[in-house]
């Protein structure tokens, strides 16, 4: 064949065109299946973070509970306005998220470097809470959710706090990537349950809970406010502990916990 | 004659030229997939499908593929199966694809897809190729869900979730084994069944590559 380009079946021309047209086939699958199927990923993404929530606040969550009705039934979800405490009635818990917020400059603040204890570098203005009601509509556990960097990644849990905004009901990370079986194990129900009854402030309001190192025993001083480190996980524990010192500090949740406490927001509840 | 050699490319790999247990291909997933017979079960169906599709789409243009680029080109149509399945497994089966995490994605790196690829796709008809991924992924199906029932039985006395054997710390009778909830212990269980189908069909058994020396009364004073 005439020309610099030969196509005879090895020709560097024809090897080209068949790589081009394998890869433009191949993307144009793999990008449709991604594209028609996201809303159904969505949906999913969302009954499991749901059923995240209930199971931190000690609902029943099991696969045959109907997440979304008793989320619907239990729970209050509110748009919260970090540095006042205040919650957001304009914004709808359902459509706000958190995560798109944090990276969007009009939404979001800088956290000066000395501040960031969590290392996360930028926060959204707003936060998601769910304050979970018993029957009578009282309120019963607030859940926080919470995200710092580990040792390998930003680890996204939730909090959930009894509501006197200071006795600590239950923790659970839903998505982490710390080194499984040594920081992956703060996702073990057995550490998690550590945390039960464990207060957050000090007397002076500080935020004192934290993980340590080693265990906590019988003749520790202010057990209360310690929880045991994960052996050979020290970076992940330390993480754990920045996260909590942010979220629960002055730049975190700490005006609407005082809020809460002092029942100035309970007639909006 | 055609209808036989069909039936033949699709039931040798279950038994006879079975992918795990002759071949020692897959062992990975094997491992790691089959505390309980759901994920098992799901798991066969991502690779069997990944398999016969990527058998058929490389089979049809098996004559255009440049020899110099044909293992790059049949890993992008595998890459692109399995992210595609990876994505149907998100939106129909969240939960059980959360448990499987990378594994599914680790699909595109099992033995069995790419030499079913390179070794049966590359020579032979669509139809055929199809046949021989169907084969291949059901081979592999038969053993990862025989180990992941063997697993969870033992591992947590239920098949599919429902409690067979009721448990000691249910107030039952049965204490678990714990050894069976690891990935070590379908290396074990693998192992029994090689060497089961072996003692079963002596002519799988490899020949020695070498010879055990044999110790003679004298030598060992």
């Amino acid at each position: 064949m005439p020309g610099i380009i030969s196509f005879s079946r090895d020709g560097i021309g024809y090897i080209v065109v068949i790589a081009l047209a394998v890869c433009l086939v191949c993307s144009v699958l793999v990008a449709s299946a991604a594209t028609f199927l996201k809303p159904m990923q969505t949906v999913n993404a969302k009954a499991d973070r749901r059923s995240n929530i209930l199971e931190v606040a000690g609902l029943p969550a099991g696969p045959d509970v109907d997440v979304n009705e008793v989320f619907r039934e239990r729970i209050d979800a509110r748009v919260v306005d970090l540095s006042s405490g205040e919650f957001v009635e304009a914004r709808e818990a359902e459509n706000f998220d958190q995560r798109a917020a944090a990276s969007d400059p009009d939404q979001s603040v800088k956290i000066p470097p000395a501040r960031d204890v969590a290392d996360i570098k930028r926060r959204a203005k707003n936060a998601e809470v769910y304050l979970v009601k018993d029957e009578n509509g009282e309120l019963e556990t607030i859940v926080l959710p919470v995200h710092g960097y580990g040792l390998w990644s930003t680890m996204y849990g939730f909090l959930a706090l009894a509501p006197d905004a200071n006795t600590v009901k239950g923790i659970k990370y839903y998505e982490q990537g710390e080194t499984p079986g040594l920081g992956g194990e703060i996702e073990n129900p057995r550490w998690r349950a550590k945390w039960d009854g464990k207060k957050v402030y000090g007397e002076s309001g500080e935020v004192q809970l934290s993980v340590i190192k080693g265990s906590v025993g019988s003749n520790t001083p202010n057990a209360e406010y310690k929880v045991d480190g994960l052996s050979g996980a020290t970076l992940t524990s330390r993480g754990v502990s920045n996260t909590i010192h942010y979220w629960l500090g002055e730049n975190g949740f700490k005006p609407l916990l005082k809020k809460l406490r002092d029942g100035d927001l309970a007639a909006q509840g | 004659m055609a209808q036989s050699q069909a039936m033949k490319v699709l039931t040798e790999p279950l038994v006879n030229n079975n992918p795990i247990a002759l071949q020692i291909l897959g062992i990975c997933s094997a491992l790691a997939v089959t505390n309980q017979v759901a994920t098992a079960l799901l798991m066969s169906a991502a690779l069997t499908a990944v398999t016969a599709c990527s058998n058929v789409s490389i089979s049809l243009i098996r004559n255009h593929i440049p020899s110099s680029i044909r293992i790059i080109v049949q890993m992008t149509i595998i890459a692109s199966l399995v992210i595609v399945v990876d994505q149907l497994l998100k939106a129909f089966a969240y939960d059980l694809a959360k448990q499987m995490s990378v594994f599914v994605g680790l699909i595109i790196t099992n033995c069995i897809v790419m030499g079913r690829a390179e070794a049966f796709a590359m020579k032979e008809p669509p139809g055929l190729a199809f046949l021989d991924g169907i084969g291949n992924g059901l081979g592999y199906s038969l053993i990862l869900v025989l180990v992941g029932a063997i697993r969870e039985l033992f591992g947590s006395g239920s098949l599919l979730g429902y409690q067979l054997l009721p448990l000691a710390s249910a107030g039952g009778w049965y204490t678990p084994i714990g050894l069976m909830l690891l990935p070590p212990s379908a290396f074990f269980i693998i192992g029994f069944l090689i060497w089961g189908v072996r003692s079963w069909k002596p002519d799988q058994v490899e020949e020695a590559e070498y010879q055990i020396h044999q110790v003679h009364r004298t030598e060992v004073v």
